[in-house]
């Protein structure tokens, strides 16, 4: 029964590695940026969710409301900006340009809040609670509430690919900018639009996980982004419900672990993530043959 | 009136090409690999930046305008190797084209009705189509924008002569809605056929302009590989008399 709690509590962490992965793999499939900031943008979101729960008072739960638009509006305007004259002078750059991005906001952070740990206060409500199945199996609703929100938004970004104007546009210029340019797209607004929505489930990730756990200006580094690109790789590059599937692999693996021995949780993680990469290194959902 | 002069000068690939484009005319331009063909449309396009040289569009220089507001302007390339957008469907190529749109008569319907096979297939990838599939999509996704100055980047590339044949019989119904066709292609014969006005390019210079009926196949022949020069002298006379400077003043 143990073994059973153990792969239940891992699927549903998969949702939330999901919610950290989808951003990262929207990036990469749309503009072929890696963005190594992309955990500490996820921190920013948590930490800019704080400053508005302390200010306004609003419910941790509906912080989203404010927080997802303004990391949009933050993603479209560094897409526009510093993202884009970083791709222009070639994909390489990006993965400097992000990194050194990355270590500007965690000595930001670092500099100017501090490195003491918070994390975003539910407080007394049914979310806190748990619900158990039998006498060994204890739900969390929080965490499946996170899992409802990873499966809402990867419906929700398939649906808008594929069926929206917008969406259409993005999968264009995934494909080809300069045959989109010669079809009247501006590719660097269409990536913007695509940053926008990558900053978007960043924001989300952030949230889930400042309620799940407790984060500190290098939760970004150290956990999210590593997780991010676990579940990325291990379910294969660009795909999005792939993240979904490589998220509950990671989960369920660093959960099994956990079972075995505490302190394995996390190595467990790598050593899938290590053997998917040595025998299926094009991830779990296996991507069609471009032609 | 409308008049798009293009005066291009680039290090190599381009050496202060002119060319004036009238409505309703075919104007192919001819040359071997490494002519500067395909460069002059993709400048024409703005995928290229002249390092001299002003491109004129009604009047207005268009020289720093970016491609896509060229393509929103009416000036759509069909590119080399067709371009489409593999991951998407038949009918989403034709919707990316139809975006940002002209007014104009062509719709994503008039398309299906000049390429009959495309209705029934609208929801499949064009990375499942054949070559000359492929290129009638990119033709359709071109229509759609409604241009007024299209240019074809060597359409019969990869393809069978027959399917060649087929998609050049297309033009005329394109022309008739009063577009300008501006096209590179490499067979010679085909440019000949279907052009109202020829211009043949030798390492980015001119060496050939007039119409098809005008010019001798030698003449063309000598222009094409820059024979001899005993071959030039002899077709003198009518070079100068269809050069572009001759003919503005």
């Amino acid at each position: 029964m143990a073994w059973v709690n153990a792969i239940i509590q891992g699927i549903l962490t998969g949702g939330l590695y999901a919610l950290f992965a989808c951003g990262l793999s929207l990036m990469f499939g749309v503009m072929k940026v890696v963005n190594l900031a992309h955990g500490d943008l996820a921190v920013i979101g948590a930490y800019v969710a704080l400053g508005v729960i302390t200010v306004t008072h609003i419910p941790a739960l509906w912080s989203f409301v404010i927080v997802v638009p303004i990391m949009a509006v933050l993603g479209y305007a560094l897409q526009r900006t510093l993202i884009q004259a970083a791709l222009d002078r070639g994909v390489l750059i990006t993965l400097l340009v992000t990194f050194g991005l990355s270590v500007v906001i965690e000595s930001g952070l670092l500099q100017f809040i501090n490195a003491d740990s918070h994390s975003l206060g539910v407080g007394e409500s049914i979310i806190t609670g748990s619900f158990s199945i039998g006498s060994q199996i204890q739900i969390p609703y929080l965490l499946l509430l996170i899992f409802a929100v990873a499966v809402v938004v990867l419906l929700g970004l398939q649906y808008f690919l594929s069926l929206s104007r917008y969406g259409r546009m993005i999968r264009a210029v995934a494909d080809d900018q300069e045959a989109a340019q010669l079809s009247g797209i501006d590719y660097r607004h269409v990536f913007g639009i695509a940053a926008a929505i990558a900053f978007g489930t960043v924001a989300l990730a952030g949230i889930a996980y400042g309620m799940y756990s407790q984060f500190s200006p290098t939760t970004g580094t150290d956990t999210i982004l590593l997780f991010a690109f676990a579940a990325v790789v291990i379910g294969g590059l660009g795909s999005l419900w792939g993240t979904l599937l490589g998220g509950i692999v990671l989960g369920v693996a660093q959960q099994i672990g956990a079972q075995i021995n505490q302190a394995d949780q996390v190595l467990a993680g790598y050593i899938v993530f290590l053997l998917v990469l040595a025998l299926r290194p094009q991830g779990l959902t296996a991507r069609r043959a471009q032609s | 009136m409308r008049d798009l002069t293009v005066h291009h000068g680039q290090l190599r690939a381009l050496d202060r090409v002119s060319l004036r484009v009238f409505p309703g005319e075919v104007y192919a331009i001819i040359g071997a690999n490494g002519a500067g063909k395909s460069t002059l449309l993709r400048t024409i396009a703005g995928l290229h930046r002249p390092t001299d040289g002003a491109i004129l569009y009604d009047g207005k220089d268009m020289t720093k305008i970016r491609p896509e507001r060229r393509a929103t302007g009416g000036i759509v390339m069909v590119p080399e190797g067709r371009r489409l957008f593999g991951s998407l469907t038949v009918e989403e190529n034709l919707k990316i084209g139809a975006t940002y749109a002209r007014k104009g008569p062509w719709t994503i319907e008039r398309v299906y009705e000049i390429f009959a096979w495309m209705k029934d297939r609208r929801t499949q990838r064009t990375a499942q189509l054949s070559g000359g599939e492929q290129q009638s999509v990119a033709i359709g996704r071109a229509l759609v924008a409604n241009p007024r100055v299209l240019l074809l980047d060597e359409l019969s590339l990869g393809l069978a002569p027959v399917i060649v044949q087929r998609i050049y019989a297309m033009l005329p119904q394109i022309l008739s809605t009063g577009l300008t066709v501006l096209l590179v292609e490499q067979d010679v014969s085909q440019a000949l056929r279907v052009a109202s006005h020829i211009q043949c390019l030798l390492e980015g210079h001119t060496t050939l302009e007039g119409r098809p009926s005008e010019v001798t196949a030698e003449q063309v022949e000598a222009a094409y590989f820059g024979l001899s020069q005993a071959a030039a002298e002899g077709s003198e006379a009518l070079w100068h008399g269809s050069t572009p400077s001759s003919r503005a003043s």
